[in-house]
């Protein structure tokens, strides 16, 4: 009957589950993440994009407590804003990395987000940075969430230096599908961003158009 | 930008004033069971269809295994233009709500302009996520703007999510989100759009305890709003009369006792009115 207990995803926090990863080719980057929003064993969302824009060029990928890394982003989003009017020009991907990782830092005890910065800017052409815990790293590509670990495996196996925009693209998505069929907390849909020097362009892959593998 | 707020804009941080009026209340109880606080059970849902968005709820609120409220109105007026659906804790969501109302009336007062509802949403995240869950608000928050019609739905932690349909129910399962599931479709018409609505709280007060009596629905448009409190009323009535005045006589008097108070008149003093 109707017991004190509350069901737990009223009160449970809601968690991005997740698979993210950024992967830097040439002249840009390409960003993707899953869409499933989980409280407890209930999903919440099926259909969140979690890459979310810094600024024109720059973007980040959102794991963790949701509303945690929400936060984070539009904060950061703001703090953008007012840097590049006080530069004059586009800011610096290494720049929006660093805002986000000193809130993550600052704040390590009461947030438990982690985000992946990834951009395109002039001097440097396309890097994707890794913040979790408040670390900042330039790596040629990384991965978060928990379905990451996963993962880790088929990207190292499969990363190559030197690979052209499309061949990102493809890794992108078969690293999220890998993913999103082993974890429980990632699912849904593919959203895919790809930066580069001329264009933002951002894609959805539906669940039955996303490759499969022997077991499908 | 400020937001001119009816209170103070609250300090950074955590507010722990009540913590220790809370302790103290608690010593009261000696321990024991201290009285839990009013939810609202509920199922709401909110679908977009193509001239606006249709809000719906039931109207039960629980204590426990006791229904509190038989018709508890679940939907909330935030703007003109824009309601919002709470479930959670009754006294979060009503104050909350209320107080995102005041603001946003201050802010068109101000500025103008009527209120956006990603504006709404902004705030209420932001005001929620402050709290850090604490407040049990779970919204979902719909109207229509200058950009078009929203959906928004805000958890206790300060979590947004926007989609165009969605339900909150008691159980995890949500069988109000297996109607919507099933039988959503992009640019409905109004008729179909109420329907489905009505449907999707139908299945969750058939499927919960917590749910219960009748369903109200709010349907929001460019043209006005249209609240229809109840919708549906639910076929278990019961037909009390609620009235209970007596005729007098109705007790009889079996024995009187007059007693006369002794007062003196200690001190008089006159104070002249000036009417000049």
């Amino acid at each position: 009957m109707l017991e004190e207990n509350e069901p737990e995803w009223l009160s449970e926090e809601v968690k991005t589950g997740t698979t993210i990863l950024a992967i830097e080719f040439a002249d840009g980057v390409v960003l993707g993440s899953d869409s499933r929003v989980s409280a407890g064993a209930s999903v919440v969302n099926r259909v969140m994009n979690k890459l979310s824009p810094l600024h024109d060029k720059i973007y980040c990928a959102l794991s963790g407590s949701a509303a945690d890394a929400q936060t984070i982003a539009e904060v950061v989003n703001y703090q953008l804003d007012v840097h590049s009017m006080e530069i004059g020009e586009d800011p610096q991907v290494r720049s929006a990395a660093n805002l986000v990782r000193n809130i993550s830092y600052k704040y390590k005890e009461e947030l438990s987000a982690h985000l992946i910065v990834a951009g395109w800017d002039r001097r440097e052409g396309g890097q994707v940075f890794a913040t979790l815990n408040g670390l900042l790293t330039r790596q040629p590509f990384a991965i978060g969430g928990s379905g990451s670990s996963y993962v880790y495996g088929f990207v190292d196996a499969e990363y190559r230096r030197g690979m052209s925009k499309e061949e990102c693209q493809k890794f992108v998505v078969n690293t999220l599908s890998l993913a999103m069929n082993r974890d429980g907390s990632s699912g849904g849909v593919a959203y895919l961003v790809t930066i580069d020097e001329h264009n933002t362009e951002e894609k959805v892959i539906l669940g039955n158009d996303l490759p499969t593998f022997y077991d499908q | 930008m400020a937001l001119s707020n009816v209170l103070e804009i609250p300090a950074a941080g955590f507010n722990f004033e009540n913590a220790a009026r809370n302790a103290a209340l608690e010593e009261r109880f000696g321990g024991g069971k201290t009285p839990k606080p009013l939810k609202t059970g509920t199922t709401i849902a909110g679908v977009v269809f193509k001239d606006g968005v249709v809000l719906g709820a039931d109207t039960r609120a629980t204590s426990s295994e006791v229904v509190a409220d038989k018709m508890c109105a679940k939907i909330h007026y935030i703007a003109p233009n824009i309601y919002c659906c709470g479930a959670g804790t009754a006294a979060d969501t009503e104050k909350t709500t209320d107080i995102l109302s005041s603001n946003l009336a201050i802010f068109s007062l101000n500025s103008g302009r009527n209120p956006r509802l990603v504006m709404a949403a902004s705030i209420l995240q932001d005001t929620l996520y402050r709290y850090h869950g604490t407040i049990g608000a779970n919204l979902i928050l719909g109207g229509v703007d200058c950009t078009g019609n929203h959906l928004y739905k805000v958890g206790p932690w300060g979590s947004v999510d926007t989609m165009s349909y969605m339900a909150m129910g008691e159980f995890w399962d949500l069988a109000a989100m297996g109607i919507l599931e099933d039988r959503f479709k992009p640019d409905m018409e109004i008729e179909e759009a109420k329907e489905l609505v009505r449907a999707a709280i139908h299945s969750g007060i058939m499927s919960d305890l917590g749910s219960g009596n009748n369903i109200d629905i709010c349907v929001i448009t460019r043209d006005g709003v249209d609240y229809i409190r109840p919708f549906q009323e639910s076929q278990f009535k019961d037909n009390r009369k609620n009235k209970y005045k007596y005729r007098p006589g109705t007790t009889p008097i079996l024995t009187q006792k007059v007693v006369p108070l002794k007062l003196e008149v200690v001190q008089e003093t006159v104070l002249r009115m000036d009417t000049s």
